[in-house]
């Protein structure tokens, strides 16, 4: 944690998602707070529709048309919410870039892999067609693509996931954006291929001191990568801190519940611990706290009041009316 | 490739065969004959007119006789135009729809599909939204009332153009009969560009596309065009042999003498060779273009490989 006093890479500031629907907004992002240093690894956790790829998509000037952004995310001090689509286009791949969850349709499959890289890096870095083929070759050999000269020529379809999903990560590291922000990028792929992946991204993280914000919900993707955990619930903050101290010492019962259903090969337990529930529609919030109805520890305030994200010990955030401690005993 | 375009023009073999054979009896199976007119003949030259075209014989055996001549590229004496082979009516009439065909597929084409283009890029705005009502009322407007409606502005009103006739297809003739034949294939065509552009923008490539930060123009023509264009090009090979086939509509409002009267004609007159003749032409063409379609599709989606 020694980068947090730097200034920040990416500092954002009450950053908020609405979609306007048909049944009313949605709010799909709530006040999110969080910074990052170069050369840090930040991850969102969360169940399915927490907000976590909203956050990404606001970042990247991806969301859908229906969506109003509030907030700040100041990347070397400017606050990129507020660029034009031109502006955007010069900071997405060369500053930032991004990774997607589905490896399988995120490439284009009616282009040669090859004209899909080296399309980047004529249009960012004004190289030659000769150029860009070289730099791109070099690329997919820095994330173990192998064959990679004549892999240039072959369509995503003859890629398996593992493999298309290099292509990706090749893709995004083409012009070493300062920031990469990877939204599930093991989720479609098989177990080992997954370890494969992780070890790729941290090689890469040391190789290039990328910044990546990795977005999950696979805590131990989160335990192997990250420098920090944000925790996400209903498109609220529900833990911000240290890898170490939101995984060994958690402060909020939802992310104890998280880290308590993780299936354990030394546990006897027939049965796999849940959270009870399911995570609630975010067009009609339960009054108080968004994560009550599932939480064992809930009482009085948390039914009527929502928590307010306050400072605790060693830089970490936590949003629960209860004290740490009370959690505990 | 060579092999798919082999085994495609061996398939067509059987295809045509059982086509001709249906149509044929189909054909001779109706009601009356080319001859059995209001103003009947005496009954010895019905006679001779019916040996001299086989018609005394059986049905099986006239068939016979049309597929020996089919086999030398015969398609047969016109029962109705006396002195004319359905070769030659052929050989007259299609070069004139085929013109006329071609320029309004080239008109529907372009005009189609940059409409498409728009209105999905412009999804539910102000232009969409006209450029669909457009499409629509092309869809429902029939050439019938589109092509005296021509001639009515064009013609009568603004005395810009010829009424009708052919003139060897200079370009003054060629305006209206291409209007009244591209109106509703450039509705078509903008549709389901547009359905097919939609699609393709909300697609996970196109994300990716934009997280690249590719400028818009790049992302459409680059990565989305070939996609969208898929389902167009399988309407495009039926809606080809039928732009090129002419329409009847056309032929007689602007007396082009294209193919399209034939059809009609044939069919009131009974004109056996002529119907045929027809249904070989519009059967050939549409396997030929049906063809062309999965050879474009397999030059359009890498994945398609024969």
């Amino acid at each position: 944690m020694s980068t947090l006093n730097q200034t920040p890479l990416l500092d954002v500031k009450d950053l908020r998602v609405n979609f306007k629907t048909p049944d009313g907004f949605v709010t799909a992002v709530n006040d999110l707070n969080f910074t990052l240093s170069q050369g840090e690894t930040l991850g969102i956790v969360g169940e399915s529709g927490s907000g976590k790829s909203q956050t990404a998509f606001a970042l990247m000037g991806l969301l859908a048309k229906n969506g109003v952004i509030e907030g700040q995310a100041n990347f070397e001090g400017q606050n990129i919410l507020t660029f034009s689509e031109d502006q955007l286009n010069h900071v997405r791949s060369e500053k930032i870039s991004m990774i997607f969850q589905d490896p399988m349709t995120s490439l284009n499959p009616y282009m040669k892999v090859g004209a899909q890289l080296m399309e980047v890096l004529i249009l960012h870095k004004g190289m030659t067609k000769k150029e860009a083929f070289e730099a791109s070759v070099k690329m997919l050999d820095a994330v173990k693509m192998p064959e990679a000269r004549k892999r240039m020529n072959m369509y995503p379809h003859e890629f398996s996931g593992g493999m298309r999903q290099r292509v990706m990560i090749a893709m995004s590291l083409l012009c070493q954006p300062k920031l990469l922000i990877a939204d599930e990028p093991t989720t479609a792929l098989d177990v080992t291929v997954q370890a494969q992946i992780l070890t790729l991204l941290n090689e890469l993280k040391s190789d290039f001191n990328t910044s990546i914000i990795m977005i999950t919900h696979d805590l131990g993707v989160v335990a192997g990568l990250c420098d920090k955990v944000l925790v996400m619930y209903a498109g609220r903050t529900m833990e911000y801190g240290s890898t170490d101290d939101v995984f060994y010492r958690p402060t909020h019962p939802y992310t104890q519940g998280l880290l308590s259903a993780i299936p354990r090969l030394d546990s006897n337990d027939s049965e796999l611990t849940t959270i009870p529930g399911n995570p609630p529609n975010l067009l009609h919030l339960p009054s108080g706290c968004p994560f009550q109805e599932r939480c064992v520890h809930a009482s009085d305030p948390c039914f009527t009041e929502a928590p307010i994200l306050t400072e605790h010990d060693n830089n970490s955030q936590r949003a629960c009316h209860k004290s740490a401690k009370e959690l505990v005993a | 490739m060579l092999t798919f375009i082999l085994k495609r023009v061996l398939e067509a073999i059987p295809t045509l065969l059982v086509l001709i054979t249906v149509s044929f009896f189909l054909m001779h199976s109706a009601p009356g004959s080319p001859f059995s007119s209001e103003r009947s003949l005496p009954p010895e030259v019905l006679a001779n007119i019916n040996a001299k075209y086989h018609l005394d014989e059986p049905v099986l055996t006239q068939y016979f006789y049309y597929l020996g001549g089919l086999l030398q590229g015969d398609l047969g004496p016109s029962f109705r135009y006396k002195d004319f082979s359905i070769n030659e009516l052929v050989a007259q009439s299609l070069p004139v729809s085929a013109e006329i065909g071609v320029w309004s597929f080239l008109v529907a084409v372009v005009i189609g599909v940059s409409c498409g283009v728009f209105a999905a890029l412009r999804q539910n705005s102000w232009l969409d939204y006209l450029v669909m009502s457009f499409a629509n009322l092309g869809i429902v407007l029939p050439n019938f009332v589109l092509a005296p409606l021509c001639i009515l502005f064009f013609s009568i009103y603004m005395q810009w153009l010829p009424a009708g006739g052919w003139n060897g297809g200079a370009w003054p003739y060629l305006i209206m009969p291409v209007i009244a034949m591209s109106t509703s294939y450039i509705a078509q065509i903008a549709r389901i560009t547009r359905g097919s552009m939609i699609e393709t923008m909300h697609s996970n490539f196109i994300r990716t596309a934009r997280a690249k930060g590719l400028p818009k123009h790049r992302i459409i023509l680059q990565h989305a065009m070939r996609p969208a264009m898929l389902p167009v090009v399988s309407y495009l090979g039926p809606a080809f042999v039928g732009i090129i086939t002419g329409s009847v509509i056309v032929d007689v409002y602007f007396g082009t003498g294209g193919i399209g009267q034939h059809f009609i004609n044939g069919a009131l007159n009974r004109d056996y060779s002529m119907v045929m003749g027809v249904t070989i032409l519009i059967g050939t063409l549409t396997i030929t273009f049906n063809a062309v379609v999965d050879i474009l599709y397999a030059i359009i989606d890498p994945k398609i490989r024969y």
